[in-house]
């Protein structure tokens, strides 16, 4: 019989079969609960572990913030735990910087070379120390090291990040979105998204999202690109980038024109009764008017005098023109805010052109928002006091709430933006209340936080404070008597007042260019500052290679640098410390840094090491606290010299105490483990967090759930607990006083007045009521350029997910997207190559059509390219040869004022990195240059790093 | 070429969201890394690292958009077997590797006996399976047979590890045979439909549609502007004289 033939007709008649198979294996012999670390939500994981190997990772179901989901990064995360591109030992560099040859070193060289560099400088000049840390979650501890040791120059990412929306939001209300904030999501009726970085505050606003859509709540997403989020909104608005603060200017002129202004929450909760003095010539014009107390005054319309405008029981007035006892004029602060508003500047007709949003759109936006605020007003049954003692038997909301994110504030006008779109919140009425927009602890706090940056020191000296703070007048600047800068950064000059976030971004270019001063040692972490954090990253990288001409030296004589992963920044560092990776180490998310706590209820976290490192690596905050021991930094070690804490940063996170009995972690404090907030350190901490999941929450009692800025029962309980100094009301400032007092310097008044090559800027710029201008490098104009902004993959985590062997799977290069009709006018067509130019320089790149993007505007995504050799992934990899970064096209300094002066290209206030009003033209690629992007730069030579594990 | 059950006691099957996919890749993710350790162990990557980096993948997401200018949308659209009732997948197989389970409908691949002939994945109209090019067999969903009956895990982990992720709740798993079932009753409120109904596999997979927009509809009629008694001027004089109220602090 022919073999093959029975075997033929058997497959032919395949019947069916089963296999056993095993259903119920188990996932782990151990399933440990951390934090993860993808991004920077910091969602509950379960790690479950088979074998002493990650097997597989999946959300806690308890966690407040992901409440057991997990995005595409935070999936993936096993990949980048065991990524080939992790440094394996400490390096000391031996080749000339840049070309990335490096020696492996014991720890004990590597501590004792930091340990004499840092020595010396602090002996001499503490502020040549320049401290920066990127996407730290460990600011609580950095900036109390740099304190300690007495440099000013600290700040990790915030000031090319977010400090836009963050101190707009702080000096504003309190608050601010995301770690500040959130929609009452259970109760609103209508939500906006303007502007928001899809990789990031994720799950949270996925899950949310998810909800709003079932129950029917109406989703509008106000962004130039109509991605992910945008996708799925009700109504998406692709407005051009920029023009924001037109946009919701437009929507307060119609409110305000249909009378739909909540004025009894504005009396009630801000300075809007508040007189302003108008006496133009006088020093304090423009001030609020105060009584001898330096209460500021309103109009009692009940008595018709003057009284204590926080006073409860008056009957205030926000209108009309009035004298003051002295005789000179003032007007309560909203009826200057409102003229504003009110006038044609701010019409439908008016902005439509601009922001590419036709008027009747704006009229029917702010009918549908005036609609969810007072027709579907909120009243939940629960009683509060306010803090002038008055119960109030419900709790009454207007349900409108909104989140932002990097559409506003990347621009040079994004802090008077963001002030405007939370000017919009307040005048609804729907700042923490039912169905609007909600604090979380330990927000809110002051209007601004209390503390003000600390001032340099003098040798072997702590600063007295912390490096950041919140200046509230020219007094509180950091400058000289020349009014020259005393920060390496130029934060909290006359550059950029309000830089509460530092300016990272500006660090190397004045390092090396010795403006204001030089450093001697630039040491920092997690921050890729040759590649995609930078803006202008050719002249970065010869900043950061050039020598003096006479000595030979570098201009920035030594760099430390400290991450758990080869990038582009390793190759310009002359010591590398490295850092494990997030399932290795301890870590404490704290309500003193960046907090994760919900709106009910405060909550912070650890990170627990899951598995133990493979390699010469340690914990970067271990690290630093080894280093200030060893420097002798008070606090870091005990009278008697020896490490305070020796048992590294798990042992600080217990036992270091901020002030008396506040410390890294407020839950489980006290010898008994049960006090929350304020207690004794508690050996047995670490041990309840782990028992509980990681996390810990406080849930509120409802009675200080809303209205935290007047709730007497929440603000009392806030300040028991160390959130907030006294437990006095906040007031929402919707005039700005502080932009006033700089502005008032500006004019020659006060004893710290600004130099006159500012004075200009200053006096238009710090406005204390919102205003539109246009963005400094790229005024929306008229003609063939385009605005040239960046969008996030959701499963990307800028160039941190790129070495990740799943993500790259997904994503591992990079388009130039436009829209299909305005490339057809340019003749390009899907798949061309392009030449995209700025006024510094181009870069060439595939184009890809689409509908869902502003006429006026391309894209690409954040963070994909890199440098051919960088992440371990060769020279070839399609990061390098095809993906592309838009920051070579991003100037970092401003084209020259007069005098020869040259701004950072930044928010005048803030110093945020303006790097979302890049304009550029495009031009297709002649077809011989398709292929490959440009620039491509020297490759890389990959350092010793760990064996990619199995 | 093998055989089907005449019928299966279940169906079941994922119900999946277009209104609410935003398309972060959570469930092609979660996938890979439950599936890299368990039932389709392994599931192997070439190049991850390199110039060419690429895989096998039990579910993908895929992004484009449909229409033009205003009326265009943007669509996230996650593809994985979709467990058809008559797989054309199955009844291909020479081996008999390919099988839809009698208990449940799921449609599985038995690696000792695939040869990685291929056949399945070109009779499959949706692209679903996908071919090991280390192990030499063919891969596919399992809806994560290993999960879902699990005596070890919670029993509300007891589902694929796609469901388990999906941060918008756009994915549900469920019996799709049974008409009472929470998914049945999703599939029926939201008109969920069938891929590719004409190609007669009948998937038991749905897919719901994306609500329809609201951008034009929400259209709250305005509410008479109050006129105060010294109404006079401009709209912002109106205003002033509006705000100029005795109000309370």
């Amino acid at each position: 019989m022919d073999v093959s033939f029975t075997a033929q007709a058997e497959r032919s008649a395949m019947a069916h079969h089963e296999p056993d198979i095993a259903l119920s294996e188990p996932s782990a012999d151990e399933i440990k609960t951390t934090t993860c670390y993808m991004c920077a939500c910091r969602c509950g994981i379960r790690v479950h572990l088979k074998n002493g190997r990650v097997r597989y990772i999946d959300g806690n179901r308890d966690h407040p913030v992901n409440r057991g989901v997990i995005c595409g990064k935070g999936s993936a995360g096993i990949m980048t735990h065991t990524s080939p591109a992790r440094l394996r030992a400490p390096m000391k560099r031996v080749g000339p910087r840049g070309c990335g040859e490096f020696a492996e070193i014991s720890w004990t060289e590597a501590l004792e070379t930091a340990t004499d560099w840092l020595k010396d400088v602090r002996a001499r000049d503490p502020s040549k120390l320049a401290f920066f840390t990127g996407r730290d979650q460990s600011q609580a501890l950095t900036g109390w090291f740099a304190q300690q040791y007495g440099t000013p120059n600290f700040a990790a990412h915030g000031g090319f990040c977010s400090v836009n929306m963050a101190a707009a939001g702080l000096y504003t209300f309190g608050g601010s979105f995301w770690e500040f904030g959130e929609p009452d999501w259970e109760h609103t009726k209508y939500f906006m998204l303007f502007g928001v970085a899809e990789d990031h505050a994720s799950n949270p606003l996925k899950i949310e999202l998810g909800k709003l859509k079932q129950k029917g709540v109406k989703v509008v997403a106000v962004n130039p690109i109509r991605t992910g989020y945008g996708a799925i909104a009700d109504e998406w608005i692709g407005i051009r980038p920029g023009t924001d603060g037109l946009f919701i200017g437009a929507l307060i002129h119609e409110l305000m024109h249909a009378q739909k202004i909540d004025l009894d929450y504005l009396v009630r909760f801000t300075n809007a009764h508040w007189l302003v003095i108008d006496d133009p010539q006088a020093p304090d014009h423009g001030l609020f008017a105060r009584d001898a107390d330096g209460k500021p005054l309103a109009l009692d319309k009940a008595t018709g005098v003057l009284v204590d405008a926080t006073r409860a029981g008056i009957s205030p007035a926000l209108v009309g023109t009035l004298k003051l006892r002295d005789g000179r004029q003032a007007r309560p602060s909203f009826a200057l805010i409102a003229e504003r508003f009110l006038s044609d500047e701010y019409s439908p007709e008016k902005v439509a052109a601009t922001t590419a949003i036709p008027a009747e759109t704006i009229r029917r936006i702010a009918r549908e928002l005036a609609h969810a605020a007072f027709e579907q007003q909120i009243t939940l049954d629960v009683p509060w006091t306010d803090t002038d003692g008055r119960r109030h038997e419900k709790t009454v909301g207007r349900p409108v709430s909104m989140h932002a994110m990097r559409g506003i504030s990347a621009h040079s006008n994004g802090f008077q933006t963001c002030r405007m779109l939370h000017l919009l919140q307040i005048v609804l009425g729907s700042i923490d209340c039912p169905g609007g927009f909600r604090y979380k602890a330990p927000f809110p706090r002051p209007t601004p936080p209390p503390n003000r940056p600390a001032r340099p020191s003098q040798p072997n000296t702590p600063l007295k404070g912390a490096p950041l703070g919140f200046p509230q007048g020219p007094e509180d600047l950091l400058v000289d008597a020349d009014g020259r800068p005393q920060r390496i950064d130029k934060a909290y000059s006359w550059d950029a007042p309000l830089a509460a976030h530092g300016l990272m971004h500006m660090v190397i270019t004045n390092a090396a260019t010795a403006d204001p001063y030089p450093v001697d040692v630039l040491f920092m972490y997690m921050a890729n500052m040759s590649w995609n954090s930078s803006m202008n990253i050719p002249a970065v990288l010869r900043h950061l290679t050039a020598t003096d001409e006479k000595t030979g030296e570098y201009k920035i004589p030594k760099i430390i640098y400290s991450d758990a992963y080869s990038s582009e920044m390793i190759a310009y560092a002359d010591l590398i410390l490295p850092d494990t990776t997030y399932l290795e180490r301890w870590d404490c998310i704290s309500l003193l840094d960046r907090p994760i706590s919900g709106t009910d209820a405060p909550a912070d976290a650890i990170r627990q090491p899951v598995v133990e490192p493979d390699r010469d690596v340690r914990p970067f905050q271990t690290v630093l606290l080894d280093l200030g021991a060893r420097l002798g930094l008070p606090g870091f070690v005990t009278d008697t010299g020896s490490p305070r804490y020796p048992g590294g940063y798990p042992d600080y996170i217990v036992n270091h105490e901020r002030s008396p009995g506040i410390g890294s972690l407020a839950g489980f404090r006290g010898t008994d483990g049960k006090s929350y907030g304020r207690g004794a350190p508690n050996p047995k901490q670490l041990e309840s967090y782990i028992a509980g999941g990681c996390f810990h929450e406080h849930h509120l009692a409802p009675e200080q759930r809303y209205y935290k800025h007047a709730n007497k029962a929440y603000l009392d309980w806030a300040k028991d607990v160390g959130f907030i100094g006294a437990a006095a009301p906040i007031t929402f400032q919707l005039y700005l006083e502080p932009l006033q007092k700089f502005r008032q310097a500006a004019r020659g008044h006060g004893t710290v007045t600004a130099p006159a090559t500012h004075r200009a800027r200053i006096e238009k710029y710090f406005d204390p009521i919102p205003f539109w201008y246009p963005p400094f490098d790229g005024a929306p104009s008229e003609d063939e350029t385009f605005s040239a902004i960046t969008q996030r993959p959701m499963h990307v985590y800028h160039s941190w997910g790129t070495h990740n062997g799943w993500i790259r799977q997904i994503t591992a290069e990079n388009s130039l997207y436009m829209n299909r009709a305005r490339a057809r006018k340019l003749g390009i067509a899907d798949g061309d190559w392009v030449w995209i130019k700025s006024a510094i320089g181009r870069v060439k790149g595939r184009v890809r059509l689409m509908e869902g993007v502003n006429l006026d505007t391309v894209w690409t995504w954040n963070a994909i390219g890199r440098r051919a050799g960088a992440a371990a992934l060769g020279t070839d990899a399609p990061e390098s040869t095809r993906g592309f970064l838009l920051n070579h096209l991003i100037t970092e300094l401003l084209p020259e004022r007069e005098g020869g002066y040259r701004f950072s290209n930044s928010d005048p206030i803030t110093g945020q990195a303006a790097w979302y009003d890049l304009r550029v033209s495009i031009e297709r690629a002649a077809p011989d240059e398709f292929g490959e992007t440009w620039p491509q730069f020297v490759p890389l030579h990959s350092p010793p790093l760990a064996e990619a594990a199995p | 070429m093998t055989s089907l059950p005449e019928t299966t006691a279940k169906k079941l099957g994922l119900v999946i969201d277009l209104d609410t996919c935003v398309g972060c890749q959570a469930c092609a993710t979660s996938c890979k890394e439950w599936n890299a350790g368990g039932y389709s162990a392994p599931l192997t990557d070439q190049d991850a690292h390199g110039s060419d980096p690429h895989g096998t993948w039990l579910n993908r997401v895929h992004s484009y958009e449909v229409g033009d200018g205003a009326e265009s949308r943007t669509v996230h659209f996650p593809r994985s077997c979709l467990h058809c009732e008559t797989p054309a997948c199955v009844t291909v197989c020479p081996t008999g590797a390919s099988y839809k389970r009698a208990s449940d409908g799921i449609v599985l691949v038995n690696p000792d006996t695939c040869i990685g002939c291929k056949l399945c994945s070109w009779a499959c109209p949706y692209g679903a399976r996908e071919y090991d090019y280390d192990d030499g067999v063919m891969k596919k969903c399992t809806l994560c047979v290993d999960r879902i009956y699990n005596e070890s895990f919670a029993p509300e982990d007891r589902v694929p590890a796609c469901v388990r992720a999906c941060p918008t709740g756009a994915r549900h798993f469920g019996d799709l045979g049974d008409p009472d079932s929470a998914v049945s009753q999703l599939v029926s409120e939201r008109g969920g439909f069938d891929l590719l109904p004409e190609m007669e596999f009948k998937p038991v997979n749905k897919y719901l549609p994306p609500r329809p927009r609201r951008d034009q509809t929400a259209q709250p009629a305005p509410r008479a502007v109050e006129q105060p008694a010294t109404n006079s001027g401009s709209l912002a004089d109106r205003f002033f004289a509006w705000a100029d109220k005795t109000l309370a602090r």
